[in-house]
Order: C-alpha cells, then sequence, then structure tokens
C-alpha cells in the first residue's frame, strides 16, 4: 500500500498543476490577509475563495487524474496486489497530494496570520472539503467509463453542491418564511459539506449575529462543542460513504 | 494446476463465456484457439480475477481464486494490448513491478537483453511503437521465473526477430515444466510449441485435446491445416 501511495504521490508532484494550485492558493492567502486590516474579514474573503476554488480543483483534478490511471490500475490489477489496496492507495495519494498543496497554500499564511482556534478550524475544514471532493471524484470515475460522462458529473456535482444547493435553500426560505423554519433549515444546511463548513468557519468569526435569528439558532445548535463534533462527524460520512461505494464498485468491475 | 468449474461470464445481455470448465496441468502447453470475440482473453482475464465471472469458479491448486492474490505471484501475465502509465519510462514500469512484487529469487532479465529494451530504456511509455511495448509486456511476463505463462496474442506486433526471440525463450521454459497458455491467430506459429490444442468458439469449447490426437484424428501434420480440417468438418 505504502509503496503504490508512494508512486501515485511523486506522480502527481510530477504534474505542475497541483503546484500551480499550490501557488494560487498562496497568492489568494497572503493578498486576502496583507489588504484586510480586520483579520475577521480577511477570513470572510478567504472562506468564500476556499469554498469555491478547493473543492472545484480536487473533483476535477482527482475525477481525471484516476480516468488517466485506467492504465495504472489494470496493470496492477494483473499482478499480485488486492483490489482494495490499489484502490485505497490511489485515493490516499490524492489526499495526500492535494492536501500537502492546501497546507503549503492555505495553511502557512492563515497560522501566521489568524493563529487561533478560527485559524485552525479553516484549515481542518478546508482539508475536509479537499477530501470530500476527492472521495467524490474517486466515485464519479467509477461510475461510468466514460471519461467525458465521468468527469460531467463532477463538475454537476460540484455546481450543486456550491451554488444550486444555496439557491433551492433560499428558495424554500422565502417560500416558507412565515413558518418557524429554523430547525429544517439547520438539518438543511447541514446535508451539504460546503455549507457546514461556512457555518462553522463563521460561527467562529463570530459575524452569527448578522444573520438574524437563523444565525442565533446556529450559534446555538453548532457553535456547541457537540455540534463542531457532529458537524465534523457528516464530513467524515461524506468523505467515507462515496469511497466506500466506490471501493465496492471497484471490486467487482471487469477491467 | 488450474480448474476451470462451469465457468459464465455476460456482458450486458451478451453471454461470452457459456459454461466454461477446463483443467490445466503444470508442464502442458495450450495454444488457445478460436474466431475473434469467441472469449478467449474474457477468460484469460477471468483466471487473473481482472473478470470477475458471473458464475462458476476458478481453482488454482485446489482453492478458489476469490479473495487470493497470492496465486498471481506464480502467474506471468502478457496483454494482448498492454496498456501502462504513459508518462512513466520504459526502465521506471520495470522498476515499479519489481518493486511491487515481493521476489527474492534471481529476476530473469533475458528477454530485457535479447530485445535490447537497455538502450531504450529512458523512452516514455507514450512514445513506444506498439512492438516496443509488446517486448516490454514479453519481458514483464517472464521476469519473476513464474510457474505459469499466460501469453495473450504474444507475437502479434513484433518483428520476425523479436517473435523467433519469444518463440525460443517459450520453448525454453516449455522445458521447464512450465503451464504455458497462448492465444494466437498465427496457427503456423504454433507447430512444435503445442502440447495441447483448446478450440473456443461463441463462448464454448469446442476441442481439448493432445497435439498427437489432433494430428491423428485429422490425419494433418500442421496445426494451421488441421484446425482448418476440424472447421470444416463443425461446419458440415
Amino acid at each position: 500500500m505504502k509503496k503504490i501511495t508512494g508512486f501515485v504521490i511523486t506522480d502527481i508532484l510530477k504534474n505542475k498543476i497541483i503546484l500551480f494550485y499550490t501557488l494560487i492558493l498562496a497568492v489568494f492567502s497572503w493578498s486576502v490577509f496583507s489588504l484586510e486590516d480586520n483579520t475577521a474579514k480577511g477570513v470572510l474573503s478567504l472562506l468564500n475563495v476556499i469554498l469555491l476554488t478547493v473543492p472545484l480543483v480536487s473533483i476535477i483534478f482527482s475525477n481525471i487524474y484516476m480516468y488517466n490511471s485506467s492504465e495504472f490500475i489494470e496493470l496492477l490489477v494483473s499482478q499480485p496486489i488486492q483490489r482494495k489496496t490499489i484502490w485505497s492507495s490511489l485515493f490516499t495519494g490524492l489526499v495526500i497530494a492535494m492536501n500537502m498543496a492546501y497546507l503549503l497554500g492555505v495553511g502557512i499564511p492563515v497560522l501566521i496570520f489568524v493563529p487561533d482556534m478560527t485559524g485552525l478550524i479553516i484549515i481542518l475544514t478546508g482539508m475536509m472539503i479537499s477530501t470530500i471532493f476527492i472521495s467524490i471524484a474517486v466515485l464519479c470515475s467509477i461510475l461510468t467509463r466514460d471519461k467525458a460522462r465521468g468527469i460531467g458529473f463532477a463538475i454537476i456535482t460540484w455546481l450543486f453542491l456550491t451554488l444550486i444547493y444555496d439557491g433551492l435553500v433560499l428558495f424554500l426560505m422565502f417560500q416558507f418564511s412565515d413558518y418557524p423554519i429554523e430547525k429544517p433549515m439547520v438539518i438543511v444546511s447541514a446535508l451539504n459539506p460546503i455549507d457546514l463548513a461556512r457555518i462553522m468557519v463563521l460561527l467562529q468569526v463570530d459575524v452569527s449575529a448578522l444573520m438574524g435569528y437563523t444565525g442565533a439558532i446556529f450559534k446555538q445548535i453548532f457553535g456547541t462543542s457537540l455540534g463542531l463534533i457532529v458537524s465534523f462527524g457528516l464530513m467524515m460520512l461524506w468523505i467515507i460513504i462515496p469511497f466506500l461505494i466506490s471501493l465496492k464498485k471497484f471490486k467487482n468491475k471487469d477491467l | 494446476m488450474i480448474e476451470l468449474i462451469n465457468i459464465k461470464k455476460n456482458f450486458g445481455k451478451t453471454e461470452v463465456l457459456k459454461n466454461v470448465s477446463l483443467m490445466l496441468d503444470a508442464g502442458q502447453c495450450i495454444g488457445l484457439i478460436g474466431p475473434n470475440a469467441c472469449g478467449k482473453t474474457t477468460m484469460i482475464k477471468a483466471i487473473l480475477s481482472m473478470v470477475i465471472p458471473s458464475e462458476g469458479k476458478i481453482l488454482f491448486n485446489g482453492n478458489n481464486i476469490i479473495g487470493d492474490v497470492a496465486y498471481k505471484n506464480h502467474i506471468g501475465y502478457m496483454p494482448q494490448i498492454g496498456r501502462y502509465p504513459e508518462n512513466m519510462s520504459i526502465r521506471q514500469v520495470v522498476n515499479m513491478i519489481k518493486n511491487i512484487r515481493k521476489y527474492n529469487s534471481p529476476i530473469d532479465e533475458e528477454l530485457w537483453h535479447a530485445f535490447g529494451l537497455d538502450p531504450v530504456s529512458d523512452k516514455k511509455m507514450s512514445t513506444l511503437s506498439g512492438g516496443t511495448t509488446q517486448k516490454v509486456s514479453a519481458t514483464l511476463a517472464f521476469l519473476f521465473n513464474p510457474d505459469i505463462l499466460i501469453l495473450d496474442e504474444p507475437t502479434a506486433g513484433l518483428d520476425p526477430l523479436a517473435a523467433e526471440v519469444l518463440r525460443d525463450k517459450i520453448i525454453k521454459e516449455r522445458e521447464k515444466g512450465k503451464l504455458i497458455l497462448i492465444t494466437s491467430h498465427l496457427l503456423n506459429e504454433l507447430d512444435d510449441l503445442l502440447t495441447h490444442v483448446i478450440f473456443m468458439q461463441d463462448g464454448e469449447i469446442i476441442l481439448h485435446e493432445t497435439i498427437e490426437d489432433l494430428y491423428a484424428g485429422t490425419g494433418e501434420t500442421k496445426i494451421s491445416k488441421a484446425i482448418n480440417n476440424l472447421l470444416k468438418s463443425i461446419r458440415k
């Protein structure tokens, strides 16, 4: 397992795109903190950038990487290696490489400018988001042999979770604004990993007051340590479930 | 050594293998012959568990291969169309496979040298010609001195010289009492190589007998003619 993961990581690092990604993240982070005097504002700007770019790059890069590794996978399957090991190694390699890029690009400036709990939460949620979208990408790549369909499916998933989902939530909020919808809203938000990440960071920078009564409810539910644990638990499920489904599919795949 | 019991495989609605049962033993050199799309490659891939049979089981030395990978340590496989990571060089691919296999005995690099791969070993896999890729596949198949060699269209795309090198190597390994399974359309090449012939058609095994029986039954002394005779008699 270690050997194959090592091959995958060196292979990805040889790819210049991941270096470019690290650089872009670093430029974003450093400029956001240098331009804003108020770190809370800086955190919010950074959050928006992270929640848009990190999932996009993670899902598309990983998806294409999985498709491009089909030869590598075929070669390994004919060797005495468990399929589980092959699939897990590819996933782990992607997770380590992408998170290394994130830690170098975002982690370092955040630790310098926001060296407290908020900074830690940003780094942690960013890494979770990155891993979640790798997991979804890996699943998309096994669902169909057709590369164009697989990548299309990955893009639609990203679009849905980052933009369409929020639109739907907003629509529902307006439709049912006469009813006490705060509690259902919490559940609906908790189902989308990107919303979950956003709420977790927002509560840390204490701007939840700006969100009115819903913000107060969020604070009440997500602000506690139990809420934090549940949120991380939900994000872990977003990592584990897509990966396990893809693993099960890969074990029965004909090559 | 390898036993297939009632193997069935469907790809969607097409039945690729219909109830194939087979017994392959050490020391045999078996030619797997049949028209295109008769299920030869699927059967080979099932033995390597690259394709999971819909029904039936495959035994390796009496043990079911499902969930087992150690048995692949005994198999050298040369695919019909070798697909390798494109941005790796020949040397990197060979080293990677050496690295992944925990193999302590001396490595058999005869083909590596005989094919002259050393001078070109820094070329990327994506830039290789079909023939050179085949040479890499063949080298990998023989590298770990496996007890079983499964060669899917080994000489397709090889130049006559390289094909002769490979043929000599196959004969050499046969003398060591290994089990060798070859598929080929070039029946002339199989003369003096085989001990057994398997003829497949539409996912079924039509014929599985020794070369002597085949020659005796058809009154021929060449595999190509014997098979042609046989085909004619089947069609009638």
